[in-house]
This record gives structure tokens, C-alpha cells and sequence, in this order.
């Protein structure tokens, strides 16, 4: 038992580590940044791994900060939905890791991106792990001032614009946030979430609990990019080095705002049917409008921002629906998503890479000279529009049979609309961009180098057998423990306060 | 009450100051004013009618001292806003090398 809770701050201790010892030594030695990044994040996918069997045999793991017993002391907190998280955040930043050894090698100061990275990363596993409220704040301030940066990191003109807006929009979702916490101490004395969730259950609360919602709603919903706060997205992801595109839109997206959302609304202070109506509202929103705003791009990456933007109405939509079935096929999807458009940046990223463009106008036939960037798009491509043996495919699925179950008949058109809009933009990048007779200006480019062929060719692998993930016995593993947190509820409280000792 | 109202007053000048101004200077005002607000709460939720400094002592006697916890976490995040503001400001100046301009209706080459 004592070995077991050891593990949980090594997610965050590992990367802050290697972000610090990658900018001490700078660029003296040229292998060191890459080495000590890929070593890291193998590391950190190792550990979570290993985090979700431990997860499966002890249940509740609490770990104490310098010994201090909640209330008081700041907990770290292991769970099936942590230890979910835990291995999509760090599966997406291993793949992303090596891709950047070849992709890096276009701007100057790689050691300086790695810094970036590895504190982006300790941002995401703190957030993730941390069972207290402001712990929960200042974590998810070390992961935006690093994505505010890593945004900025090409510095050119159309980086910087974007990155101002994102980090002015970002911070006043901080704001929210952080007053939403300052109201809901205020009126628990506590910060300790487990705490927080048994004390608001005492009392009587309502119009404390329905203010704090509103900010919490407008501060999560900015970080996660819903549809009516989603105008930052689709300039900020674009803007960023591909390896980065690929771990905001992957991961940054839905550990800041999701899983936040999911911790907060389902296990301190409690659903109730009003806010779930609402966030199911905003999903379905955010699904139709993205898909709307993706299928007139020419930009690729901007395209595929557009589509982060969509499917996260399809996660948020599955997960409020608060059914056991459709809380599983938002979670399922959240890996999926995770998994296929960081695999289409990273190959978005490849094609900008051999060509140097970003306008599908200007591309075609790529496939001819680029074959394994040509397929990976391919495959992804077919998972994100549901195609059925790939993993999209199935967690639409489940999504759209829990909202037909739950009686949601409209939700349920509307999801099955904004599927075949997203198969018909995603046909239109494979036509103008990998398909037709190769222009006579791309006759000299050649297949991006191995790291980056190697870190697609893995996740494309994903996406082919991620539906196994569905089949009941590896469920009962993975995605059941997941979805038995946040069906729990309020319980949460109970079972975290008993298992400190 | 009062002391309550003109914090949520002075947050919602920061936000103002966020939405209506054209320089990216002013802008970055508004946020730290904005910031500083909720601080303030913070601080203000803390605050015990003639309540003493929470410094134990073996001879002090505990009664009615301000809760000290807000005033860590506020640190904290002072420290946070610091770290916002600087990278801020740093954007704000490489924006200014490239554009030659603080107003943000002539830097709009992307659209949202």
C-alpha cells in the first residue's frame, strides 16, 4: 500500500525534472534535448500504464503532500478517470515527443521547446492527479503560460496575433475560475475538493452552488473551446508548431477543460438536471457550428482546429448526458479524438514539413511521393468521420444509441448530421491534398524522416485496434473505472476521505 | 456590503477595460486590474470583523483571528499573475515589432 500511492507525484515530479534539466544544459550537447524528452515522456507512459492496474486493484489511492491529512494538507488523488487521463495525456506527449526530434529541427532553439513542452506536460499530470481545488488552479496556470508560449514559438507575425488572443482570453477564463474557487471557499472553508463536495452536501445551497456553476461553466467552457467561447481555437491551434497543435488539440483541450468539468460537476458539486440540460445544449451546439465553420477551410490545420471544436460537442454531449452508456461513449470518444487529430496535425505538420504549404489548393497527389504520411491521413481521416472498423466509429456509435435511449431524438439527428459533414470535409482534404495526379512543382519532395513516419505510423496503429478497447473485458480495465468515478457522483467525497490514512 | 460591491465593481472595470480598448497596452491593464479584483475577494473572504493577524504564539490567545489560508493561496497567485503579465508583455512587444502598432483593429490578419 505504500509503495502503490508513492507513484502518484511522480507524474508530476518526472517532467518538471526534465524541463529543468533540459534548460540547464541548453543546446551544448545537440542529442541531449531529444533524448532526455522522448526518455521522459516514455517514462511518464510507462507510469500511467502502470497507474491504471494499480488503479484496478486498490480502488481510491490518496497520496499526501509532506504528510499533512486532508483537510488541511494538499492530496493528490488516484482514480479510474485519473488514471484514464493520465494514459491519454501521455500516450499523445510520447508520440508528440518523437515526432518533434525530425519536426524541431526547422526552428533554432529546440531546447527551449522541450522546456515548454515537459512544463506543459507537468501541468496537465498535476491537473489531472490533484485532488484540491487551488492546487487544481495553479497547475492549470503552469499548463496555459506554457501552451500561451509554445503558441508564440514560431514568432512571426500571424503567431503572435494568436497568441495574444489566446492568452488574453485564457487568463480571463483563469479569472473566472479562480473567483469561482474564491466564492465556493468562502463558503466551505475548505479547499480540499473531497472535503468541498461533503461539506456542500450539508447544506442548503443553492444559490451559491448556481453562481459558482455560471463562472465555473465560462471559465472551463473557455479552456475547453464550446461553441459560444470557442474564438480563440481556431487561430491559436493553427498558429502553433505542429507537435504542439497536435498536444492542444489532443490533450491541452480536454484535460483543462473536460476532465475539469467532469471533476468538478459531477464529484464536488453535484449535477443537477438544469446544468446537464445546458452542457448538452452547448455540445450539440459546438458539434453542428464547427463542422459548419470546418467544410469551407482551405487552411488544413485550420480545418482541422475547426474540427476539435466539433468533436468536443460529440464528448461533452455523451458525458452530460449523465447515462451510464453515454458517459462511456464520451469518454471513449475523448481517447479517440485524442488519439486521431493529433495523428492528423502530426500529418498536417508532415506535409507542411516536405512542401512548406498549408493551402490544400495548392497541394494534390501528395500520396505518390508521400506514402506513409498519404495512408496515416487516411486512416485518421476515416476514424474521425466514423468509418466502422476504426475507433471513431464506435464511440459515435455508442454516443448516439445513449441519446436515442435517453430520448434526446433531435441531439441524436443532429450528431448523426454533423457525422456525415465531417466524413464530407475530411473527404475533400484527402481529394485535394493526397489524392489526384501530383502537381509538377511537388516533384522533388521526399517522405518525412523516420521519427516523425515512426511516431504516425504508432498512432495510426491506435486508431486501427482502439475499438478493441470497447470489447467487455478490456473495458471493465479502462473505460469502466473511468465512467464508475463520475457516475459515482458526490460519493467521490466518501471514498477519497476513507482511503486517507 | 459596500466593500463587497466595489471589488465586483472594480472586476467588472477590469473587464471593460478588456472588451472596449484598442491598445494591446490597455488591454493588458485591464487584465491586471481585473486580476487584482479577485484577489482582493480573496483577501476580503478572509477578513474577520476586528480580527487579529494569525500569528501563533504560546501566550496568544486563539480567538477570533483572520483565516490565514487565503492570504498563502493569494500569494500564489499573485506570483501566477506576475508570470501572465510578463509573457503579456513580452508578446506584446514582438507584436510591435512586426506590426509597428498597438492597435488591435489594424492587427487582424487572422479571423476567429
Amino acid at each position: 500500500m505504500m509503495q502503490a500511492m508513492n507513484i502518484i507525484p511522480i507524474f508530476v515530479a518526472i517532467p518538471l525534472a526534465g524541463s529543468f534539466i533540459i534548460a540547464i544544459l541548453g543546446k551544448r550537447p545537440r542529442w541531449a534535448p531529444d533524448l532526455i524528452s522522448g526518455f521522459t515522456t516514455l517514462v511518464l507512459l510507462a507510469a500511467s500504464i502502470l497507474a491504471v492496474g494499480i488503479a484496478n486493484t486498490h480502488g481510491v489511492l490518496v497520496y499526501s503532500i509532506g504528510a499533512w491529512k486532508a483537510p488541511i494538507g494538499i492530496e493528490m488523488v488516484l482514480d479510474g478517470l485519473t488514471a484514464f487521463m493520465l494514459v491519454t495525456i501521455n500516450l499523445v506527449a510520447f508520440a508528440v515527443s518523437v515526432y518533434a526530434v525530425n519536426y524541431m529541427e526547422q526552428f533554432t532553439s529546440k531546447s527551449k521547446f522541450y522546456t515548454l513542452f515537459l512544463l506543459m506536460l507537468a501541468g496537465m499530470n498535476g491537473l489531472v492527479v490533484t485532488g484540491d481545488m487551488f492546487n487544481l488552479f495553479v497547475f492549470l496556470e503552469i499548463a496555459s503560460v506554457a501552451s500561451y508560449a509554445l503558441v508564440a514559438f514560431g514568432t512571426e507575425k500571424h503567431e503572435l496575433e494568436a497568441a495574444f488572443k489566446y492568452a488574453i482570453m485564457g487568463t480571463v477564463a483563469s479569472l473566472f475560475i479562480l473567483l469561482g474557487i474564491a466564492i465556493l471557499y468562502s463558503f466551505t472553508s475548505t479547499l480540499n475538493m473531497a472535503d468541498m463536495a461533503s461539506v456542500l452536501a450539508q447544506k442548503e445551497s443553492k444559490n451559491i452552488v448556481l453562481m459558482v456553476s455560471v463562472l465555473f461553466l465560462m471559465g472551463f467552457g473557455l479552456k475547453s473551446a464550446i461553441v459560444p467561447f470557442h474564438a480563440w481555437l481556431p487561430d491559436a491551434h493553427p498558429s502553433a508548431p505542429a507537435p504542439i497543435s497536435a498536444m492542444l488539440s489532443g490533450v491541452l483541450i480536454k484535460s483543462l477543460g473536460i476532465y475539469a468539468l467532469c471533476r468538478i460537476f459531477y464529484n464536488v458539486i453535484g449535477m443537477t438536471a438544469e446544468v446537464s440540460s445546458v452542457f448538452m445544449f452547448l455540445g450539440v451546439l459546438s458539434m453542428v457550428v464547427g463542422v459548419f465553420l470546418a467544410i469551407g477551410q482551405w487552411d488544413l490545420k485550420r480545418l482541422l482546429a475547426y474540427h476539435s471544436i466539433s468533436q468536443i460537442g460529440y464528448v461533452v454531449l455523451g458525458i452530460s448526458l449523465g447515462t451510464p452508456l453515454g458517459v462511456i461513449g464520451g469518454l471513449f470518444h475523448l481517447f479517440n479524438h485524442s488519439i486521431f487529430k493529433s495523428l492528423l496535425f502530426l500529418d498536417a505538420g508532415a506535409v507542411e514539413y516536405a512542401t512548406g504549404t498549408r493551402d490544400l489548393k495548392d497541394m494534390g497527389g501528395l500520396s505518390a511521393k508521400m506514402p506513409a504520411t498519404g495512408t496515416t491521413n487516411l486512416i485518421a481521416s476515416m476514424s474521425i468521420a466514423g468509418i466502422p472498423p476504426f475507433n471513431g466509429f464506435w464511440s459515435k456509435l455508442i454516443i448516439i444509441i445513449a441519446t436515442v435511449e435517453a430520448g434526446r431524438y433531435w441531439y441524436a439527428f443532429w450528431a448523426v448530421l454533423a457525422s456525415l459533414l465531417t466524413l464530407a470535409s475530411f473527404m475533400k482534404v484527402m481529394k485535394y491534398a493526397f489524392l489526384g495526379a501530383l502537381k509538377e512543382k511537388w516533384s522533388q519532395i521526399k517522405e518525412v524522416p523516420v521519427f516523425m513516419k515512426l511516431s504516425m505510423g504508432v498512432l495510426a496503429a491506435i486508431c486501427v485496434f482502439g475499438g478493441l478497447l470497447i470489447i467487455p473485458d478490456v473495458a471493465d480495465v479502462f473505460l469502466n473505472r473511468a465512467r464508475n468515478v463520475i457516475m459515482e457522483g458526490v460519493d467521490y467525497a466518501g471514498l477519497v476521505l476513507k482511503s486517507i490514512r | 456590503m459596500a466593500v463587497y460591491l466595489l471589488c465586483f465593481t472594480l472586476f467588472l472595470l477590469g473587464i471593460y477595460c478588456i472588451l472596449r480598448k484598442r491598445n494591446i497596452i490597455k488591454i493588458i491593464i485591464g487584465v491586471i486590474i481585473s486580476e487584482y479584483a479577485v484577489n482582493l475577494f480573496f483577501i476580503l473572504t478572509a477578513y474577520r470583523a476586528e480580527g487579529r493577524a494569525p500569528i501563533y504564539s504560546k501566550s496568544a490567545i486563539i480567538e477570533n483571528m483572520v483565516d490565514a489560508l487565503p492570504q498563502a493561496v493569494v500569494l500564489t497567485s499573485i506570483v501566477i499573475g506576475l508570470a501572465t503579465t510578463a509573457l503579456l508583455v513580452g508578446i506584446a512587444m514582438r507584436i510591435y515589432e512586426k506590426y509597428g502598432t498597438f492597435d488591435i483593429t489594424k492587427i487582424r490578419d487572422l479571423r476567429g
